[in-house]
C-alpha cells in the first residue's frame, strides 16, 4: 500500500474509503468498532494525499523519505485519547468524557500522516481476555460469530483480522494484544516495558501496562511500532532507548529473512505446555517449532521454574495497582455523578453503577490485597515471586538464548459465556503470556496455522529492547512459512458479517448465555447464511 | 490464607467506595474466595531473602526541570465537570452534614 502511495497510483482518500466500507457494513455483525469517524478519517486521508503529492513533486528522494505509514489506515483501541473524542476504556464510568488532548502516540500517528478510522472495542478497563467485559457489549471473530476474538483488545485484533485496517493499536497487560492476535490469527506485539510512551492513555496496571501494534504480518507490526516507539518526556516510565531504524527495513525477500535463522538458539519452554491445553493448538506449535529447525534454528527445551506462579502473582499485583489507578472515577471532575446526597453516597453509587462486575471483582481484589494486615502476605510477597519469574527469563538471557518460542493461549478461539461464570478460568486464558507482562519483555504472537478451522499463535519472547530481533524471527517465521496452505485463507465468517440480517454479538451472546447457540449457529439456521 | 466472611467483602467493598447490592455481595464472598484460594500456592515459595520487583526497566529518578509549562485552560480543565459554577466543579458539602 504504502508504494502504491508513494508512487500515486492510489490515493489515501480511496485506501481510506476502501477500508472504512467493510468497517462500516460489518460492524454491525462484529461489532469491532465503538466509533467509526469517517469524516475526519477522510479529512486525515485528504492530507496525507496533500504532503503525497507535494512530495512526488519534489522528487523521487522526497517521496522515498516519507514515512511508509503516510495515508495509511489505523485503529485504535478505545482507550487512546484524540482531543476532543471519546475514550471509554469500555466503561460507562467515561460515558460522556471528551478527551481534552492527544495521547503521544495519537501525536506520533498524525505527525506520520496515518489516518485514524476510529476508536475499537475492548473489554472494560482493559480487564479480560474476551471483550465480553465492555459495556458496550462484546466482538464477534470474524473467523466464527458465535466466538470471542480474545481480549481484551478484541476490537483492534477483529478489525484487523477482517480487512477494516491494516493496522491497529492495543495495550497489553498481561496478554491483551498477544492473545487476540493469536485467537484472531493476525500478528500482535507487547513491546518491552518502557518502550512506548503511555501518556494519554488510560491506566490499568501501570508496571505492566504496555502499548504495541496489531498488523497482519512482521513488516507491517514493525513499522507501527517505529512510529508510536520512543522516550517521551511525560511518561517517565518510557525508556531513553534508541528506536532503530531497521524496524523499517525487514527484508521482504523470503530467501533474506529466512537465512537470519541459521544458527539461532531458540529455548522451548516447557512449563508453557500447560495443562488444558488443546491438543490440536499443541500440533500447530510443534509443527511451528519444526518449521523454524528445518530453517537452521537450534531449539532446545528449557525450563522456566516459576511459570506456575504466574498466574497467582499478576492476579495480586494488577488487580492491586488497578485499584489504586481507578481511585480518580469518582464523578467529581468527569464521568456521570450518580447519587445525590453526601460526597460519600455519590461516590458509592457513580463507583457501584458505573463500573462493570469484572472491574468491581478487580478492585475488590486489589483492596483487599493492598489492606491494612494482608499487605505482605499478598502484595509483597507477589512483588518478591516476580523477581524470581524474572530471574527465570534472565539465566536463560545469560545462556545465550536468542529469544524463546512457546504457545500464545493454550486454546483457540471460545464461545461467548464459555468463560464468563468462572472468572478464573477466564484469567487462565493467560497463563502462557503473563509471565512475560511480569517480566517486563517484549512479546509477539503470529499466526501458525489453523485447529478445528480457527487460527494458532506462536509466541515468541526475547530480551529487554529486542524487538528487532523478534521481529525478524517473526518475519522469518512468515518466511519459511509462506506457502503453507493456512496463508491463503480468509476469515471464514466474513461473508455471513456482510448479512445486514446476520444476529448482532449481543444477540449471540445473549443466546449463548441462554443455551440456545446450537440454534444460532447449526446449518439449518438457515436465515443467517444468505 | 485468609478466608473472607461476607461482613469482610462488604468492609472492602466499602474502602473501595463501590456501593454493592446484596446479590453482588452475595457473588463476590464466593468468586473472592475462589481466587484467594488460587493464590494459596505462592506460600510454598520461601522469599525471604528474595527482594521485590516493583518494577522491571530500572529507571531511577526521571525528573524534568522544575519550570513552568503551558497546561490547560480553565475551561478545558473543567469541560468535563459533570456539575460546575463558573470556574469551580460543585461537589456536595464535605465539612457539617457526617
Amino acid at each position: 500500500m504504502a508504494d502504491l502511495l508513494r508512487r500515486g497510483e492510489v490515493t489515501s482518500r480511496t485506501l481510506t474509503e476502501a477500508h472504512l466500507a467493510p468497517a462500516e457494513r460489518q460492524n454491525h455483525a462484529l461489532h469491532a468498532w465503538l466509533t467509526i469517524d469517517r469524516e475526519r478519517a477522510l479529512d486525515e486521508a485528504d492530507a496525507a494525499d496533500a504532503r503525497l503529492a507535494a512530495a512526488r513533486a519534489e522528487g523521487v528522494d522526497a517521496a522515498k523519505r516519507l514515512h511508509p505509514l503516510l495515508g495509511i489506515p489505523v485503529a485504535l483501541k478505545d482507550l487512546v485519547s484524540i482531543a476532543g473524542g471519546q475514550a471509554t476504556a469500555g466503561s460507562r464510568i467515561l460515558d460522556g468524557y471528551r478527551s481534552p488532548y492527544d495521547a503521544h502516540i495519537t501525536e506520533r500517528l498524525r505527525d506520520v500522516g496515518a489516518v485514524v478510522l476510529g476508536k475499537t472495542n475492548m473489554d472494560e478497563f482493559a480487564m479480560g481476555s474476551s471483550t465480553e467485559h465492555s459495556a458496550y457489549g462484546p466482538t464477534s471473530n470474524p473467523w466464527a460469530l458465535d466466538r470471542v476474538p480474545g481480549g481484551s483488545s478484541g476490537g483492534s485484533s477483529a478489525a484487523v483480522a477482517a480487512f477494516h485496517v491494516p493496522l491497529g493499536i492495543g495495550t497489553d497487560t498481561g496478554g491483551s494484544i498477544r492473545q487476540p492476535a493469536a485467537l484472531c490469527g493476525v500478528v500482535g506485539m507487547k513491546p518491552t516495558y518502557g518502550r512506548v510512551s503511555r501518556y494519554g492513555i488510560v491506566a490499568f496496571a501501570s508496571s505492566l501496562d504496555q502499548i504495541g501494534p496489531f498488523a497482519r504480518d512482521a513488516r507491517d507490526a514493525a513499522a507501527l511500532l517505529h512510529v508510536v516507539a520512543g522516550r517521551d518526556d511525560r511518561d517517565s516510565t518510557s525508556a531513553p532507548v534508541p528506536v532503530p531504524d531497521e524496524l523499517l527495513a525487514l527484508s521482504a525477500s523470503n530467501d533474506q529473512a529466512a537465512a537470519w535463522l541459521r544458527g539461532r538458539r531458540l529455548g522451548l519452554p516447557k512449563e508453557y505446555f500447560v495443562a488444558g491445553m488443546e491438543p490440536g493448538v499443541e500440533e500447530r506449535v510443534r509443527e511451528g517449532v519444526a518449521a523454524l529447525e528445518g530453517a537452521g534454528a537450534r531449539v532446545e527445551e528449557v525450563s522456566l521454574p516459576h511459570t506456575e506462579y504466574g498466574l497467582a502473582t499478576y492476579y495480586i499485583v494488577a488487580p492491586a495497582e488497578a485499584s489504586a489507578n481507578l481511585a480518580r472515577y469518582d464523578g467529581i471532575r468527569y464521568g456521570p455523578r450518580l447519587g445525590d446526597g453526601t460526597v460519600l453516597e455519590n461516590y458509592l453509587a457513580t463507583r457501584g453503577r458505573g463500573f462493570g462486575a469484572e472491574v468491581k471483582r478487580r478492585i475488590m481484589l486489589g483492596t483487599y490485597a493492598l489492606s491494612a494486615g494482608y499487605y505482605d502476605a499478598y502484595y509483597l510477597k507477589a512483588q518478591k515471586v516476580r523477581t524470581l519469574i524474572k530471574q527465570d527469563f534472565d539465566s536463560l538471557w545469560a545462556q545465550g538464548f536468542d529469544a524463546l518460542v512457546a504457545p500464545t493461549s493454550p486454546t483457540v478461539a471460545f464461545p461467548f459465556g464459555a468463560r464468563m461464570a468462572d472468572p478464573v478460568s477466564m484469567y487462565l486464558s493467560d497463563a502462557c503470556t503473563l509471565p512475560v507482562n511480569m517480566a517486563g519483555l517484549p512479546g509477539i504472537s503470529v499466526p501458525c496455522g489453523l485447529a478445528e478451522g480457527l487460527p494458532v499463535g506462536l509466541q515468541f519472547i526475547g530480551a529487554a529492547w529486542s524487538e528487532l530481533e523478534l521481529l525478524r524471527l517473526s518475519r522469518a517465521y512468515e518466511a519459511i512459512t509462506a506457502d503453507a496452505e493456512w496463508r491463503t485463507l480468509e476469515p471464514t465468517d466474513l461473508p455471513r458479517a456482510d448479512d445486514p440480517s446476520t444476529p448482532t454479538p449481543t444477540e449471540r451472546a445473549r443466546a449463548a448465555s441462554a443455551g440456545v447457540s446450537q440454534a444460532l449457529t447449526s446449518p439449518q439456521a438457515g436465515v443467517l447464511r444468505s | 490464607m485468609a478466608t473472607l466472611s461476607r461482613d469482610d467483602v462488604a468492609h472492602v467493598a466499602y474502602l473501595a467506595r463501590l456501593g454493592l447490592t446484596d446479590e453482588e455481595l452475595s457473588r463476590l464472598e464466593g468468586q473472592l474466595n475462589h481466587i484467594l484460594e488460587q493464590y494459596a500456592i505462592l506460600a510454598r515459595l520461601d522469599t525471604e531473602a528474595i527482594p521485590p520487583t516493583a518494577q522491571t526497566i530500572e529507571l531511577e529518578n526521571i525528573l524534568r526541570e522544575d519550570v513552568v509549562e503551558p497546561s490547560f485552560t480553565a475551561e478545558e480543565a473543567l469541560a468535563n465537570a459533570p456539575q460546575r459554577e463558573g470556574d469551580f466543579i460543585l461537589v456536595p458539602a464535605i465539612i457539617g452534614d457526617d
